[in-house]
């Protein structure tokens, strides 16, 4: 389906290299940026989709067949027959045989994106393999894995929902008094007449006063919990979504492979303003997230989002990922 | 079995055919075939209303931004959007609420079961006749209360209760929703749960205990075969929801702490409890059409039906597996991942017998002589949306997709076209397929084609849309998006008017058919219907099978 996506939708809408807001008049799934969407994307596009694509193409050609062959005019004459016992054991083992196949792969998938990465285990096999000098071991590896930043251990960050924000916690991140970073993110826009209308620079019903902010390239560990009642944390580029549950803490990790602005939107039914309270999350070098963290620790929230707003949009966020790309070759 | 192989005795139909009064008819009613009736009535009403929410859902979402609700709630400018925002969640719960409980339930188990059951096993009428009585004035009673609830305090924010169809606390709970709207839902669906529980005994004791000499549970009708497992479904499930309402209802007048964290309470446990339910729910909704869809298939085709005893287990089946695959609802609420990965291959498992479902109804009509009546358009009709709504379930089982998808329109999509072009549509085969039967005239065959063909085009551009909005990340329950989401959703809407016009189209069937009041056949469909409801004329006699028929027939439908 991507492939398909791309072609009919290239002539329709200029898409930008990387999107990370959704795309008008698309048919498929947002642009992944972290390994668990990439598995997720491959997986419904490449495989369940061909599969459902050829049981419904054969379903329909079946009912055309008797449609076109069997009606009163081409068939006056009924036949009797209502048992065939080999085609009932086919029509039961055959598609038994294809959901295995697609349970064979769904559970990798599952568990790669369930179980945060041990990260230890990522850094010691990497080692191993290159010190085999078992390169082809090691891509392997790293497709799924990255041992660099692994050496770096998980960034944590708690996320909180509200009725109707969302209140994000960095633990890694304290003041001198040994508090850590905590703030709200609030929606721009709540679908009232004083609403921003700076649309290009914070797209409707997406953009946050503060986003949340976190290294490229970089293992994040995140627990949802809530304050009220109960929302979702999801990024569809990221392919993550976790319940936010009042009493409960739940985890989920990621780790993003682009520089760029994601966002996402409460996906859990949470009252009045449930349309209202979106995710931003800026993605970014680990020096301007040092940067970001210094500024929110000294309270100037505002100065802190500037320094993070200049990838304001696609196009430069795109831009900004090929100059960091260049920038490292160099 | 064939007709000329069962015994009917119709001398005595009409010597003792003396009807009561209007009112010990209609509102006191024993007889199986008026109640059924009267449960056609009610989820006609019932419909309209549901129908008309999801107008409003369509009319908003057509375009990004708050609009059209603002015209029906008070206040002015952002006030009423204020207020507005508030309405769109209780329209979006009581559309759920009534076309599940107060129009598809009591449409295919209510007016087709109790129709229809009794005719086809050979019985005279229902084993409890006036429990029957009571199980559909509960109904009504559940469906005033629902209605209620919606015209009382809910939040700060409005009338009503708007936390969805699955009343999720703790937003069900005082935290979400401190007025009394909720406790009116509470009682108006315990009370729709107790008049499907007497309903479900009703069938279960009926078709075990009433059927006609000679017919075996192995000969017994595909429909009644149907009916008989959703009520065992429902008699099941209802308790449990029934438990978790009550904790609900204590959990919010008494301090109770069942779903409450601060008390030592859980809300996923409600989650459970509610799925342990909805999820047999949603085959208690699909396998009476199933049985309905068999019947027509082997009608028209005029051939038996393929695989009798596969089709009876494979419905078996998906009862059984329906109990024990509730949480991939929620994939995302924070399950240990091994319990994700059961529920994964359970919830897979389903397909098997969803698949010889349809490949027997394909495999009924090879090598017949198809007759495109109405009722056999919506059945084919039914069976490949069907296909497309089962093929995304697939996708769905795999809770590793459905963290993407959850709680998108995705799901709306796909549930909408196994219940909204699915059960819907079983419906309407059997509405039309039972019409001359039940009311002894002809329905309107050119606004009846009509009504088919836009309502398969309308709700096909209505929903099939919906899957790309989902792919890309539109979220359910949204009053307004972002305007990346634009384009389909207004051509969902414009299928909405495409549906609305079919409606229209069998509004007008049916009042066409009333004034012409064409006579009806005992059997209009000729060699093809072959089950014990074709010998009766129609209408049938108030009072049938005074004599009980003999089935001395082999095989089963």
């Amino acid at each position: 389906m991507r492939h398909l996506l791309a072609t009919l939708c290239a002539s329709l809408i200029a898409a930008p290299a990387m999107a990370a807001l959704p795309q008008d008049g698309t048919i498929g799934m947002q642009p992944p940026v972290t390994r668990i969407a990439e598995r997720i994307q491959f997986f419904h596009d490449d495989v369940v989709f061909w599969i459902i694509a050829v049981i419904t193409a054969f379903v329909a050609l079946l009912l055309i067949w008797v449609i076109i062959r069997y009606n009163r005019k081409a068939n006056p004459v009924a036949s009797k027959f209502s048992h065939n016992t080999l085609i009932e054991v086919i029509w039961t083992v055959f598609p038994a045989l294809i959901l295995v196949a697609i349970a064979g792969l769904s559970f990798p998938n599952l568990y790669y994106q369930d179980v945060p990465p041990n990260l230890e285990k990522v850094q010691s096999d990497a080692a191993a393999l290159l010190a085999d000098g078992n390169t082809a071991g090691y891509e392997q590896l790293t497709k799924n894995y990255n041992p660099e930043a692994a050496a770096k251990g998980f960034l944590n960050i708690k996320v909180q929902g509200n009725q109707w924000n969302w209140t994000y916690t960095y633990a890694d991140v304290v003041d001198a008094d040994g508090y850590a970073l905590e703030f709200v993110s609030n929606p721009v826009h709540v679908g009232l007449s004083t609403d921003p209308t700076d649309y290009d620079e914070r797209p409707r019903n997406l953009a946050v006063d503060y986003p949340m902010v976190v290294p490229v390239n970089r293992y994040v560990r995140f627990y949802t919990a809530a304050a009220d009642v109960i929302h979702s944390f999801a990024v569809p580029a990221f392919g993550i979504k976790t319940d936010a549950v009042p009493g409960r803490l739940n985890e989920g990790w990621f780790l993003v492979k682009e520089q760029g602005v994601f966002y996402g939107q409460c996906s859990e039914l949470c009252g009045v303003n449930h349309a209202y309270m979106p995710i931003e999350v800026r993605v970014v070098s680990q020096a301007e997230y040092d940067a970001w963290a210094a500024l929110m620790l000294t309270g100037d929230y505002d100065a802190a989002a500037a320094s993070v707003r200049k990838i304001a949009s696609l196009d430069s966020a795109t831009q900004l990922a090929s100059n960091d790309n260049t920038a490292e070759k160099e | 079995m064939s007709m000329d192989e069962v015994a009917v005795d119709h001398h005595d139909d009409h010597a003792h055919d003396h009807t009561p009064g209007f009112i010990a008819r209609w509102f006191f009613s024993t007889n199986h075939k008026d109640i059924g009736t009267l449960y056609l009535i009610f989820a006609l009403i019932a419909g309209v209303i549901g129908y008309s929410l999801s107008g409003l859902i369509r009319w908003e979402l057509a375009e990004p931004g708050i609009g059209v609700l603002t015209k029906f709630v008070s206040g002015e400018g952002d006030v009423a959007i204020q207020n507005a925002k508030h309405f769109y969640n209780v329209v979006i719960t009581y559309h759920g609420l009534i076309m599940i409980f107060f129009m598809v339930m009591p449409a295919l188990i209510g007016g087709f079961g109790n129709w229809f059951v009794p005719l086809m096993i050979g019985a005279p009428d229902m084993a409890f006749p006036r429990m029957n009585n009571i199980s559909f004035w509960l109904t009504v009673a559940a469906f005033v209360l629902a209605c209620i609830s919606m015209l009382v305090p809910g939040t700060a924010a409005g009338n009503g209760f708007g936390g969805g169809w699955v009343l999720y606390p703790p937003l069900s709970g005082t935290t979400g929703h401190p007025g009394p709207a909720m406790d009116i839902l509470i009682l108006s669906l315990h009370t729709a749960g107790i008049a499907s529980i007497l309903g479900a005994i009703n069938f279960i004791v009926t078709i075990l205990n009433m059927r006609a000499p000679g017919m075996t549970m192995h000969k017994m009708p595909l429909f009644a075969w149907g009916v008989l497992i959703t009520a065992v479904l429902l008699l099941l499930s209802l308790p449990v929801l029934a438990g978790a309402l009550t904790m609900l209802l204590t959990d919010r007048n008494f301090a109770t702490q069942f779903f409450v964290p601060g008390g030592g309470g859980d809300p996923i446990m409600f989650q459970h409890l509610f799925w342990f339910f909805g999820h047999p729910e949603v085959y208690i909704m699909i396998l009476p059409a199933f049985g309905i869809v068999s019947h027509i298939v082997s009608t028209f085709s005029k051939k038996p039906i393929f695989g009798y005893l596969g089709m009876a287990y494979a419905m078996v089946s998906i009862g059984v597996i329906g109990f024990v695959v509730w949480a991939h609802h929620m994939y995302t609420v924070g399950m240990d991942v091994d319990m994700k990965a059961y529920f994964v291959a359970a919830t897979m498992v389903i397909a098997v017998p969803t698949g010889i479902k349809i490949f027997s109804w394909i495999a009924t009509m090879w090598g017949g002589s198809i007759d495109f009546k109405l009722p056999m358009l919506w059945a084919i009709g039914f069976i490949f949306l069907f296909t497309l709504g089962g093929v995304t379930g697939v996708v769905l089982a795999n809770a590793g997709i459905d963290v993407q998808l959850h709680d998108t329109y995705y799901v709306v999509a796909h549930f909408h076209y196994v219940l909204s072009l699915g059960a819907v549509f079983g419906l309407f085969a059997g509405w039309y397929y039972w019409f001359e039967k039940m009311f002894g005239i002809k329905y309107n065959s050119f606004f009846g084609g009509l009504h088919f063909w836009l309502m398969f085009i309308g709700s096909n551009v209505l929903f099939f849309p919906q899957h790309f909005l989902g792919l890309q990340g539109m979220p359910r329950r949204y009053i307004d998006y972002a305007e990346g989401f634009q384009t389909w959703h207004m051509i969902s809407s414009i299928g909405y008017l495409i549906t609305l016009v079919a409606t229209l189209c069998f509004f007008i069937g049916l009042v066409a058919s009333l004034i012409a009041r064409k006579k009806g056949e005992a059997n209009p469909w000729g060699e093809g219907a072959t089950t014990l409801e074709w010998t009766l004329p129609s209408p049938p006699p108030f009072h049938q099978y005074n004599e009980l028929p003999e089935v001395t027939g082999e095989g089963g439908h």
